[in-house]
């Protein structure tokens, strides 16, 4: 895995933020999909529901668009059964607690020069490169 | 409508991205987490490229009195840095290092159909559930 998708990488980036750009410019509303998700599970109405789940819905249209025009779609997970679940947990508890993820603290956060962004995203990546770290290396 | 309309093409937009940049893969992902591995800088990218779009257009977004379709910004409200975010960013953190799964790549990768990854966002939604009575009880 040590070589780098680098157009993929730089195109895709774009795409990301250009996605989140549109959907404050259009929706007013911030692409963070741990916010989208959660919302969409505690919304109380149509309106709240509706533009969620398109989002959604997107998201996984757009990435069948991609696997079906390239033709592929590499995904190795790197965990499996109790790790795996126990993963889902901390992810759905963890960003929910914390307000945001990658997408919503991250592209966008740092995009509206949010202090609390900031903290958040140097936690969680400190935070993942540590777990990485403590279970590839020290504990294997 | 117009909003659903619009929500689904920024969605598509945002999952073309991620498949694009191969962040629905979870080996890219941890092999950018793995310093002392073989790193992998994809994801550095990606952020890098994603920013290099928000960061400058943001600002200039927020400028106007409302979004296009609809009647105001709805933007985070907190301001302060408090212990709940720091904490739910390294709960967040540690999930994210054991699988190199986060929300967005993991939802779009539903598409490829794999139980691991329906499994996964399953407990994501039950994380997030659990998280949300937590915080409600200790109100």
């Amino acid at each position: 895995m040590s070589t780098p998708n680098l157009i993929g990488g730089i195109v895709g980036g774009a795409l990301i933020g250009t996605a989140s750009v549109l959907l404050l410019a259009l929706n007013g509303r911030i692409a963070g999909v741990s916010g989208i998700l959660g919302g969409l599970l505690t919304a109380g109405t149509p309106g709240e529901r509706g533009w969620r789940a398109g989002f959604l819905a997107g998201l996984v249209a757009g990435a069948g668009l991609y696997a079906g025009l390239s033709g592929r779609f590499p995904m190795t997970l790197q965990a499996q059964g109790l790790p795996l679940l126990a993963a889902g947990l901390l992810v759905g508890a963890g960003t929910r607690i914390g307000g945001g993820c990658t997408s919503g603290h991250g592209v966008c956060g740092l995009a509206r020069r949010s202090a609390r962004s900031l903290a958040a995203t140097l936690t969680f990546l400190a935070t993942a490169m540590l777990t990485v770290f403590l279970t590839r290396h020290l504990l294997s | 409508m117009k909003q659903v309309i619009a929500a689904f093409f920024c969605g598509a937009l945002f999952g073309v991205g991620l498949a694009a940049a191969e962040m629905t893969d979870p080996a890219r992902v941890t092999g950018f987490l793995d310093l002392a591995g073989d790193w992998d800088m994809t994801l550095a990218l990606v952020m890098a490229s994603a920013l290099t779009v928000s960061v400058p257009l943001f600002p200039l977004v927020l400028k106007r009195p409302h979004p296009l379709l609809a009647q105001k910004f709805a933007l985070p409200v907190k301001s302060a840095v408090d212990r709940q975010l720091l904490a739910g960013a390294m709960i967040f953190g540690i999930g994210w290092g054991l699988a190199g799964l986060c929300p967005g790549p993991a939802i779009a990768a539903l598409i490829s159909g794999s139980p691991g990854i329906f499994a996964f966002v399953a407990a994501m939604i039950a994380g997030q559930w659990l998280a949300g009575r937590l915080m409600r009880r200790s109100r």
